[in-house]
């Protein structure tokens, strides 16, 4: 249909329409990779708007000099890191398990775990949970409580499902161990669904606060999220105390960074990794989205 | 009767030798979902007692519903209900109309357009992916007084006067709140109904341009229609979800004496009676209980009429 004179009228509304619906998505983020970049006592001028006015590094030196932020990275890697290789792998296995249609027990694990995404104790009986599990203020409250996803091993069983039941079968019949079957023929036939709840668990595991905050409040185990929660809190209420650091930071460096600039630049290293996973992201979330709505 | 019993029991035993193997690695994952998922429920008991954490579970004090009554004469309780209902409402009807929108406005992007409908599809999805605390520091930096560009660009179009301290306004928290969630996740939402979209009837289109509809004409009379389904089922599935108002935002942004009346949710509120309190954790735990439990009914009931009207074909 060729377009009238009308129609790339309305185009053309549209269009614009959508740019300014870009721009206010982008433009925060890039306000604060200005701001990130550009020398945090010019930065307190202000009129800071497209680009850096005066380059520094200094504000990403500041923040991996720094002792606790660089610890809290170094958490929030390993957690992330750790939690996603956990998870796909028993959330794998699990699915390989239940996939097995003659499997006795099918119908009721299937249930008992569907019924894990919908019944929630709450907050505070969890909490004696993790203590009477002595798991408060450890490392290990990041990594137990998402050893497996009960939406992730359905994910993985609907894909496991759609393979050639041969392979598995004919497996069986020269004695394999289910074990040797998941490693051998499982995993490699499954790597991009893997890879897809991966990239979920691991966006997850990257972006959460909320466990630190209730479970591991102490500075040792704090991660990179939980320190900007701390910085973004301090500053919007009177009264919370901005991480020490900061101050220190600023001082050592002869006012060289403001809690500002050291905040921009963490918010870029917290989001950074989330950027450059996106794309591959992007190529699955689709179908695994409306797949869950119809699920 | 007894005998086919018997054959279907030995079955059943035959089954379990073949499939040991797969027994053995289903059963750890039966103990982990016990522990982590089903345990916990038994702390619903401490809704019931005075609990102190010092004693055993034998030597509680048990009072009934106390803490229940506790809860449903606390003026607290009633202001944080207000505030859950409102910003739900709020987030639920412009969460909606956006992403209706949005996918509307985006499906008219065809032929050489194409490109840029990638372009913006792909860049509207990812605040999705951000975690909220780094949404809520963008947020407080677009609304700052200072230097936030909201403030600035209101004043170069000439639409305030004076600098609006956003963050300090109780009246526009809701508001601040509902259009941060558009923010973060108008484009994913609209994943839902351009697919829905994709599945109408091209002839419908044809026809209706024969019967003389434009661009919007269409809009408002195919594709709307075409997707109504989707909608009436998306919006009764989420109204489920009526008392998750959120928590992060409101914990992060609504922390100041400003607006604090107006900000916090039943999250935050069983969150800081729980442990803001010495001796609050029975008292939380009942306030937690309230919500999971109308949470549980409401959303069944949700999810049955939405299945029912699916079924019925009634949409």
């Amino acid at each position: 249909m060729r377009k009238s004179l009308g129609d790339k009228i309305i185009d053309g509304i549209i269009v614009f329409f959508m740019c300014l619906i870009v721009i206010a998505m982008i433009y925060p983020m890039w306000n604060t990779l200005i701001v990130s970049f550009n020398d945090a006592r010019d930065s307190i001028k202000g009129g800071l708007y497209l680009w850096p006015r005066k380059w520094s590094l200094f504000n990403y030196q500041s923040i991996f000099k720094t002792d606790k932020i660089f610890k809290a990275f170094l958490i929030s890697v390993s957690r992330t890191v750790l939690t996603t290789i956990l998870n796909v792998f028993f959330s794998g296995l699990l699915a390989y398990v239940l996939s097995h249609k003659d499997f006795v027990f099918r119908r009721f694990l299937t249930v008992f775990m569907v019924m894990t995404m919908y019944i929630n104790a709450g907050l505070i009986p969890q909490y004696f949970l993790y203590r009477s599990l002595g798991l408060i203020n450890t490392f290990w409250v990041y990594i137990l409580p998402s050893l497996v996803g009960a939406f992730n091993v359905i994910v993985i069983r609907t894909y496991i499902n759609s393979l050639p039941a041969s392979l598995v079968e004919s497996a069986k019949i020269d004695g394999a161990s289910e074990m040797r079957i998941y490693f051998s023929i499982i995993i490699p036939l499954c790597l991009p669904v893997l890879a897809t709840v991966a990239l979920w668990v691991a966006v997850g595991a990257w972006n959460s606060w909320f466990d630190s905050f209730i479970f591991a409040p102490k500075q040792e185990l704090s991660t990179l999220q939980y320190e900007m929660m701390k910085i973004i809190a301090s500053s919007m209420q009177t009264g919370v105390r901005q991480p020490d650091y900061i101050a220190e930071a600023s001082q050592q460096s002869r006012n060289m960074v403001t809690p500002n600039s050291l905040r921009a630049a963490m918010t870029m290293v917290a989001t950074v990794p989330i950027l450059i996973v996106y794309p591959f992201l992007q190529k699955y979330f689709v179908t695994v989205n409306i797949g869950s709505v119809k699920e | 009767m007894s005998t086919r019993n018997l054959s279907s029991k030995n079955e059943f035993i035959r089954q379990v030798r073949k499939q040991k193997g797969l027994i053995i690695i289903a059963a750890p994952f039966f103990i982990y979902f016990f522990i982590f998922s089903y345990l916990p429920l038994w702390g619903l008991t401490m809704a019931f007692q005075n609990y102190k954490p010092q004693f055993s579970f034998f030597e509680q004090e048990w009072v009934g519903l106390r803490h229940f009554k506790n809860l449903f004469t606390d003026p607290d309780f009633y202001r944080v209900m207000r505030n859950t209902l409102g910003m739900s409402i709020i987030n639920l009807a412009l969460g909606f109309i956006t992403a209706i929108g949005f996918a509307l406005l985006i499906n008219e992007l065809t032929g050489k357009l194409y490109g840029f409908k990638r372009v913006v599809q792909t860049i509207s999805y990812m605040p999705h992916f951000l975690s909220w605390i780094i949404v809520c520091g963008l947020v407080s930096n677009v609304l700052a007084m200072d230097d936030g560009i909201l403030n600035e660009l209101l004043l170069a179009f000439g639409l305030i006067k004076e600098k609006i301290h956003f963050m300090g306004r109780p009246d526009l928290f809701w508001w601040i709140v509902g259009f941060t969630n558009v923010w973060k996740s108008m484009g994913w939402n609209s994943i839902i109904y351009l697919a829905a979209i994709t599945s109408i009837d091209p002839a419908l289109y044809e026809a209706a341009a024969i019967d003389g509809y434009g661009r919007f004409g269409r809009m408002w009379h195919v594709t709307l229609p075409g997707i109504k389904s989707t909608i009436i089922i998306l919006l009764i599935l989420n109204a489920g979800w009526i008392l998750n108002a959120g928590f992060e935002i409101q914990y992060i942004l609504g922390t100041n004496g400003m607006v604090l009346d107006v900000s916090e949710t039943i999250d935050i509120f069983v969150l800081k009676r729980g442990f803001g309190r010495t001796g609050g954790f029975a008292f939380g735990t009942a306030a937690g209980m309230f919500k999971s439990v109308v949470s549980a009914v409401v959303l069944i009931l949700c999810n049955k009429i939405a299945g029912w009207l699916e079924e019925e074909k009634l949409v």
